[in-house]
């Protein structure tokens, strides 16, 4: 079967083709049933090693990782590093070349500085996953959410899935707008001024995606000054988190300002289609960029992602470590 | 290897010297660190004087770069004035100036002085060193200017943090001023720029890093050209690098401002694409601009806005580039690829012809920072020559650097055009001809 990713390694949605992606939601799909058996573990990576690299702290997606490659029998190592190669003393090629000597066969790695994956991956011999870099791409989340947007929309082809929240900073957005946007559905972004740059509608077109046609109202990719006219009409609403930790940068004056202006109620969601879904990576700031009614409605699918989110990075891992695409 | 000569001729060279209105067919003939004398094509050379064949070759005045980045005194692991100026040599400057954010900084006399000496011992390239701003760079207090510029300097700059006061930095160009010392400014309003590490654009968005956006570098070009028509003093803007700053600066010399500006070879090679990999030698400040940027870089150098070539040669070691690209250190090494790019990336493109490349790299930076007997080899003016040789091919291997430092873009480019000798007040202190050289 086709290698589903270059060199095996998956730095980012960028680069992947829809085809690519189709087939590790499918090879995804094929892994679902495992994850309700009452004995949740299958032969297909043992003997491999996954190292975790974490540079920042997460608790879902470590575990996550974690739980994906012992359901699949690989050896699954967690390294947190607190601080930066550079307060270590040690370059960050150093700590790459250490890894690598131990000859595991996947790193995955979260950093808070973009390119990091790119950057090992360049004198890396085992497979890099990128689990996070800085801002630039999350693309397990992005596929976690494809996932749950096509189990419950049983396609993504010409759905309006609307973006909302700090767009500048936000991996979880450059990755869902490229899968999105490649898989056929259309993407509206809107947040405060300060934090959706009007440059993001070149985001697609920067990365020399051939979209054919770009009269206006074609595009792929709108960036809406209101909230409202974002999530008007769409069928999938994503709510970015709000990182309170960048609160001293000024983007916005205070979280409760954003909440009434831009936090999803049921007024705003209400915009929306009638059979609209609500999805965020988490964790949720609850009554800031969504409001708890909301959280915990039926139509909020955010356990759902968790849920996919170990099915997708077993996909992933078997992928990155030699296995072929599943058709389902 | 330097070898003296007390008079030789460089014969059948193509001789290019933009202060002289006429000089094709001319052999120049040097004796005791001058140029003697002109002499036609053909005629023969003086008793007891060796001739050096520079048939096929460009002969200019010494290439003169306004902008660099030595590391001594405090950064000897990157790069020290000797091994800076071997790389300046072998890359066809025979002259250098440093800018002042050593360890400590170039704000006294004292360290002037010591970076003129060490340059003397190395005996390659001449060193003309950028004295502080302000004591220590931190943009408040004034440095002695007139006790640096009697110790040899010739130009006052904080380069990589520009006073971020305009009441200080006005005051700073009417004391310059009174010593007539340009001033050169590295214009970035860091508020605006803080934190970014490339060019804010759709490239930034999409690699997800921080930008630094092109206004950060135009409001900072438009408050110094507003005070220096105020101050009358001369403004010498470093790397330009956006249209804005370009179309300001042309506005300026149209009204008759005193203010002069330069550009980086990289400038006008690579956009911000060349980030795309995370590579940190695509890491610089200014950063590599996008398309419409190099546009008008391009066009700048072509209508003369532009005045100089200079490299910002910024070496730093291989385990601080081997970072993240958000913690690694700006710049990268430029004195042994600046001649190619210009040749490979102005010449042969014919985006300028000879006559202005040397004006931007000899004759108008011996005028900017009013280095006497330079910039031209008209009879009786020191003997630093470029010898270039304009159609070599060959390729850059950064291991094969004179520099400390490796942080190049550039390893591995194929480049047209490259110095095959390098004379500093008459002594040859790169001779890439050898046995060419002949009597």
């Amino acid at each position: 079967m086709d290698k589903p990713f270059r060199r095996r390694d998956l730095l980012g949605i960028r680069g992947l083709t829809a085809a690519e992606i189709k087939g590790i939601l499918d090879t995804a799909e094929s892994f679902l049933e495992i994850n309700t058996r009452e004995i949740k573990k299958v032969p297909t990576l043992r003997g491999k090693t996954v190292v975790n690299l974490f540079f920042e702290n997460s608790t879902r997606t470590r575990t996550s990782f974690e739980l994906a490659a012992k359901r699949l029998s690989a050896d699954a190592v967690n390294i947190s590093v607190s601080s930066s190669s550079l307060a270590k003393g040690e370059t960050l090629v150093d700590t790459a070349l250490n890894l690598d000597a131990m000859q595991p066969d996947c790193i995955v790695v979260r950093h808070g500085s973009a390119g990091v994956p790119h950057q090992l991956a360049k004198v890396s011999q085992a497979a890099v996953i990128n689990a996070g870099d800085g801002a630039n791409e999350h693309p397990t989340q992005a596929l976690l959410d494809a996932m749950t947007i096509r189990e419950h929309k049983k396609k993504i082809k010409g759905l309006e899935v609307a973006i909302v929240g700090d767009i500048l900073h936000s991996r979880v957005a450059r990755s869902n707008i490229h899968l999105l946007t490649k898989l056929g559905a259309k993407v509206k972004v809107a947040g405060p001024g300060t934090l959706v740059p009007k440059d993001f509608v070149h985001l697609i077109d920067a990365a020399e995606i051939d979209h054919g046609s770009k009269a206006e109202g074609q595009r792929p990719l709108a960036v809406c000054e209101h909230v409202e006219d974002a999530i008007r009409g769409a069928d999938v609403v994503m709510i970015l988190r709000i990182q309170r930790e960048r609160q001293d940068s000024a983007y916005f004056p205070t979280l409760r300002e954003y909440a009434i202006h831009y936090g999803l109620t049921n007024e705003r969601l209400d915009l929306a289609k009638k059979d609209a879904i609500v999805l965020h990576p988490g964790p949720m700031n609850r009554g800031i960029e969504i409001a708890s009614e909301v959280a915990d409605s039926s139509r909020s699918l955010i356990l759902d992602q968790v849920k996919y989110g170990v099915t997708v990075r077993m996909a992933v891992l078997y992928l990155a470590t030699g296995g072929g695409v599943t058709n389902s | 290897m330097t070898e003296t000569r007390m008079k030789f001729i460089i014969s059948n060279g193509h001789l290019i010297d933009p202060a002289a209105p006429e000089n094709t067919g001319m052999d120049v003939l040097i004796e005791d660190g001058r140029v003697s004398a002109w002499l036609k094509q053909g005629e023969p050379a003086p008793e007891g004087c060796e001739v050096f064949d520079a048939s096929g070759l460009l002969v200019a005045p010494g290439f003169i770069d306004l902008h660099v980045h030595l590391r001594e005194p405090g950064q000897e692991h990157k790069e020290t004035i000797a091994s800076g100026c071997a790389a300046a040599v072998a890359g066809g400057w025979t002259s250098v100036c440093p800018m002042p954010n050593t360890n400590p900084v170039n704000d006294n006399a004292a360290i002037t002085r010591y970076m003129i000496e060490q340059a003397e011992r190395a005996g390659l390239a001449n060193v003309f060193p950028i004295g502080a701003i302000t004591k220590s760079s931190d943009g408040s207090e004034l440095a002695e200017m007139g006790e640096m510029k009697a110790a040899g300097a010739v130009a006052v700059s904080d380069d990589g943090r520009p006073v971020p006061n305009a009441g200080i930095m006005r005051r700073a160009m009417q004391y310059a001023k009174d010593f007539d010392l340009p001033v050169v400014d590295h214009c970035e309003d860091k508020s605006l720029s803080s934190g970014g590490v490339m060019h804010e654009g759709k490239i930034s968005l999409l690699l997800g890093l921080k930008g630094m956006p092109a206004l950060s570098e135009e409001i900072d070009v438009v408050r110094d050209i507003i005070l220096a028509k105020e101050t009358g003093a001369h403004i010498h803007i470093a790397h330009v690098s956006t249209k804005g700053a370009i179309e300001a600066v042309r506005r300026a010399k149209n009204e008759g401002i005193n203010v002069t500006c330069e550009v980086t070879p990289h400038h006008f090679t690579l956009t911000d694409r060349a980030v795309e990999g995370y590579d940190t030698n695509t890491k610089m400040a200014p950063p590599l601009r996008s398309e419409d940027h190099l546009e008008a870089v391009i066009e700048g150098i072509k209508d003369g806005t532009i005045d100089a070539i200079a490299t910002d040669h910024a070496p730093h070691h291989h385990d601080e580039k081997a970072l993240e690209f958000d913690r690694a250190p700006f710049g990268i090494t430029g004195l042994e690829t600046g001649i190619g790019l210009a040749f490979t990336e102005l010449v042969h493109k014919g985006v300028i012809g000879l006559e202005r490349l040397v004006e931007m790299c000899s004759a108008n930076p011996a005028k900017i920072f009013s280095l006497g007997g330079r910039g031209t080899l008209a009879p009786g003016s020191i003997a630093d020559v470029t010898i270039i040789d304009p159609q070599k091919e060959w390729t850059f291997n950064a291991l094969d650097s004179r520099s400390k430092s490796r942080n190049t873009p550039f390893d591995g480019w194929k480049f047209t055009g490259r110095a095959v000798a390098t004379i500093v007040a008459g002594e040859f202190v790169f001779n890439d001809l050898g046995k060419a050289a002949n009597s």
